[in-house]
């Protein structure tokens, strides 16, 4: 196997693998202590980074309002909506350690260069929990990455890691291959920083059968998990399983792969939400959209064919953020219906039905529960019900939407991968931060801006722990 | 929606991928305008690309720029449409097709204005006048009377005075036509405002740093270039007005001292248009290439050249009008000048104006969706 350039193939202090939030934390953290780091990025230049680059935003707690931020937000809020979104399923002593390094995570994140503006135009509701980046989440890695080179880390971008030389407990040296070949890099500590394994349909399936074949990935096709298989294949601890993942509805004509935010739609508590059996399925009224939004891309993917339809009137048209692709448009329902491939007469009788059931007249607020909703419904909607009645009417095609999967390595509180030996033994120098190690934090569900808090505070712990374990 | 041309056509499918993301609306003026519209017919998009003032922040930000598949390339695109509003609003219409090879049309005009006022001063006084030192009192005008000045300067700077004044007054029909019926009318308030904002250039700094040019990297200083230029020239052109003002109104004729108001006003502003036309050049000759319109790479260097051009030659008028180059110098210079004069409304120096009016209109929609928001 031939060597790096000399200077490159190591020994290094740490060798990060990845290239988003919690690699170039991670890399920025152990670099400022002294040691000496290499960052090992699959993706090219201009992808680097994974989904980092379609973030905007990062949840920290903090006790006062700021420049950016419209007020507190404390660690016992932040720690019941965690409690909240995941139903329980976290590790609760883990979690509360990062809400409270999340805390200095603010300040710490801005000295790496990292700019925060208010939040951004119709993403009122996170104004107070979330900080936004300005420029969004490539424009904060820019700034990581000026960052980390400016401060002597070495970057290799088109690097994948493909074999880990692990004894017992101990990282001895990767494998890397760079333009077709294979390299051998030793280093004295091991930080896994590269991701879910999202874009992996193949391993998707072991978790949704074939249903994942009509899954869309938000993201660029590189988190395929290779290192997660490598490291569970080396004997290091599983956390989470393979159906949980962030998951959210976007539009069905977006792209297989990296369509990021512009996907999206906000529109389900407008109207209704019904599968390709023209049945609604899922109170769409239940709670006020940023708190739901996350759970319709698994309700989705239950649905058949993985494909579900927001049908909704003119009125509504212009009340949420607007997306890429336009609304499918009709005069009247059963045409809506033919232009969707839908049965007109099932599709008018389930609208029909809707509107029927349809009570309580109250100002139409999509802000807070406004009261009107549905009465006698199978599946009845607990707030903004409204007749689907004045034309134009539309619809928009929505399939699941992965974001990132939760499946990964269990770490302790130093972000050190554990052991799968049945004693939660800590491995003796390997890490991990971010998407391959989130699922210790959410057993399921989201909440907005909460990867990049795993990927920013277990990043920079990581590093800190990397740095301090030695060279 | 029917677009004019392609460059419009594109900037309208940028804009619907720029709305349903917002992650930049923090860098400049363009992204707030944009979330406040969710259409975009030809004349808003040649309003936002007017407020666009180049930074191109967004496209090192910008998660879906080329090699992505969307290809989000707002710099490039808006500068394409925005080059094209200059010709498209352009006073007398039928010169339009200037802005088309601009570079070549402004190189010819100098060389042919040059030329005319060198064959003008030769003719008027004779080979042995040109070639003297002239430490008489009367110096320049030794060769060309002030009145002879004026009666060529003043209809020149009027015209284009007009020429401009029409053009901008297109533009921004165009783009205020679109009421948005909020009650809130154009007030002083706004263009104080887009006074302040085009004075300090508060949106090319890409939202705080300074903005990218040649990488992702905020290292070329153009506000400062810009500032050296702008205020330069303006300090060159209050040196011409105080000299007018001192002859018709104080008697007081040229040459005057070096700590004169005239000369003083002329050698600062002088000084400071050569270093900011340069650095500006250098930066322009550094940009990151996917950002270029190379397309009116002609008329931006042009102008640029244009105003280094009449700083170079004044500063060099100044320093050695005591000695027998100063006949051609004067020729020069003034060739030079009435070139930028008669060639403002049909090139790079109406950005300034039209870039004013989309920002006087900015603050008008940002006050009335305020007060709409608290109505």
């Amino acid at each position: 196997m031939p060597k790096m350039s000399s200077n490159l193939s190591g020994p290094w202090d740490v060798l990060v693998a990845g290239g988003g939030n919690a690699a170039l934390c991670a890399a920025i953290a152990a670099r400022r202590a002294g040691r000496s780091v290499l960052v090992v990025e699959a993706a090219p230049r201009f992808y680097r980074g994974g989904n980092t680059r379609h973030t905007r935003n990062m949840r920290c707690a903090h006790d006062h309002a700021t420049e950016t931020l419209t007020g507190p937000y404390t660690e016992d809020e932040f720690f019941d909506d965690l409690m909240r979104v995941t139903g329980g399923n976290t590790d609760e002593a883990l979690s509360r350690h990062m809400i409270t390094q999340s805390k200095s995570m603010l300040d710490w994140i801005q000295e790496q260069g990292v700019r925060f503006q208010p939040s951004l135009g119709g993403t009122l509701s996170l104004g107070r929990t979330n900080s936004f980046f300005l420029g969004g989440g490539r424009s904060m890695l820019n700034s990581l990455y000026e960052t980390a080179e400016r401060l002597g880390v070495e970057i290799l971008y088109d690097t994948e890691v493909v074999a880990l030389d692990i004894e017992e407990r101990t990282f001895r040296a990767a494998t890397v291959r760079r333009e077709g070949q294979d390299h051998r890099i030793e280093a004295a500590n091991f930080v896994a920083a590269c991701g879910g394994f999202e874009a992996n349909i193949e391993w998707l399936k072991e978790g949704w059968g074939e249903k994942a074949d009509n899954f869309l990935i938000r993201g660029a096709p590189y988190n395929r998990g290779t290192v997660t298989r490598m490291l569970l294949d080396s004997g290091m601890q599983q956390i989470g399983d393979p159906t949980q993942c962030h998951a959210v509805a976007i539009d069905a004509r977006a792209p297989k792969f990296d369509g990021g935010i512009i996907t999206r739609l906000d529109c389900v508590v407008f109207g209704v939400v019904m599968n390709r059996d023209c049945e609604r399925f899922y109170d769409e009224g239940e709670d006020i959209w940023p708190k739901r939004y996350a759970i319709w891309g698994r309700l989705i993917a239950q649905q058949p064919g993985q494909i579900a339809y927001v049908v909704f009137d003119a009125p509504n048209l212009n009340r949420f953020m607007p997306s890429l692709f336009p609304p499918i448009e009709a005069g009247t329902l059963p045409e809506l219906a033919e232009k969707l491939e839908l049965d007109p007469v099932k599709f008018t009788a389930t609208v029909e039905e809707f509107n029927a059931a349809v009570v309580g007249g109250f100002p139409f607020n999509h802000t807070e529960p406004d009261g009107n909703r549905t009465e006698g419904l199978e599946v009845g909607k607990s707030n903004w019900a409204q007749k689907i009645e004045t034309p134009p009417y539309y619809a928009y095609p929505v399939r699941p939407g992965i974001t990132f999967t939760y499946l990964g390595v269990k770490v302790d509180a130093e972000a050190r991968i554990l052991m799968g030996d049945g004693n939660n033994t800590p491995s003796d120098n390997m890490f991990a931060a971010g998407e391959i190690m989130a699922g210790n934090v959410l057993g399921q569900g989201y909440a907005a801006g909460i990867g990049m808090t795993i990927g920013a505070v277990f990043g920079r712990i990581a590093g800190q722990e990397a740095a301090r374990h030695g060279t | 929606m029917e677009h004019k041309t392609a460059a419009l056509a594109e900037a309208d499918r940028l804009m619907t991928v720029c709305n349903s993301c917002r992650y930049c609306e923090g860098l400049c003026a363009v992204f707030p305008a944009m979330e406040m519209r969710r259409s975009f017919a030809d004349a808003d998009l040649n309003y936002l690309a007017n407020l666009c003032h180049n930074c191109t922040a967004c496209y090192h930000d910008c998660q879906f720029a080329p090699p992505h598949e969307f290809a989000v390339n707002v710099p490039k695109v808006l500068a394409q449409v925005r080059n094209d509003s200059y010709a498209q609003y352009t006073w007398p219409a039928a010169l339009q097709p200037v802005f088309r090879r601009n570079g070549l049309w402004i190189g010819l005009a100098c060389a042919a204005f040059v030329t005319l006022f060198l064959i003008g001063t030769f003719v008027w006084n004779g080979a042995g006048a040109m070639f003297s030192a002239h430490t008489s009192p009367e110096n320049f005008y030794a060769l060309m009377p002030h009145n002879v000045m004026v009666a060529l300067f003043g209809p020149a700077f009027l015209f284009a005075v007009l020429a401009i004044t029409m053009s901008g007054r297109a533009f921004w029909r165009d783009i205020s036509a679109r009421d948005m019926s909020d009650g809130a009318d154009q007030a002083g308030i706004d263009y104080a405002r887009a006074g302040h904002d085009a004075g300090r250039l508060t949106y090319l700094d890409g939202g705080g740093d300074g903005c990218m040019n040649a990488d992702e990297q905020t290292s070329d200083n153009r506000k400062l270039w810009h500032h050296l230029t702008f205020y330069g020239f303006l300090l060159c052109f209050a040196s011409t007005s105080s000299g007018t003002l001192y002859h018709y109104l104080f008697g007081r004729e040229a040459p005057y001292a070096w700590w004169d108001l005239p000369v003083v006003l002329g050698t600062v502003g002088g000084i400071a248009l050569v270093a900011g036309t340069v650095g500006l050049l250098r930066a322009k000759l550094r940009q990151y290439r996917d950002v270029r319109d190379e397309t009116r790479f002609g008329m931006d260097t042009a102008f640029i050249a244009m105003l280094f051009g009449t700083g170079l030659t004044g500063l060099l008028l100044l320093f050695l009008r005591a000695t027998p180059l100063m006949g051609i110098l004067l020729a020069v210079h003034l060739g030079v000048v009435m070139t930028l004069f008669l060639t403002a409304p049909y090139g790079k120096f109406v950005h300034g104006i039209y870039r004013y009016l989309a920002l006087a209109r900015f603050e008008r929609e940002r006050r009335g969706a305020v007060e709409h928001q608290h109505a």
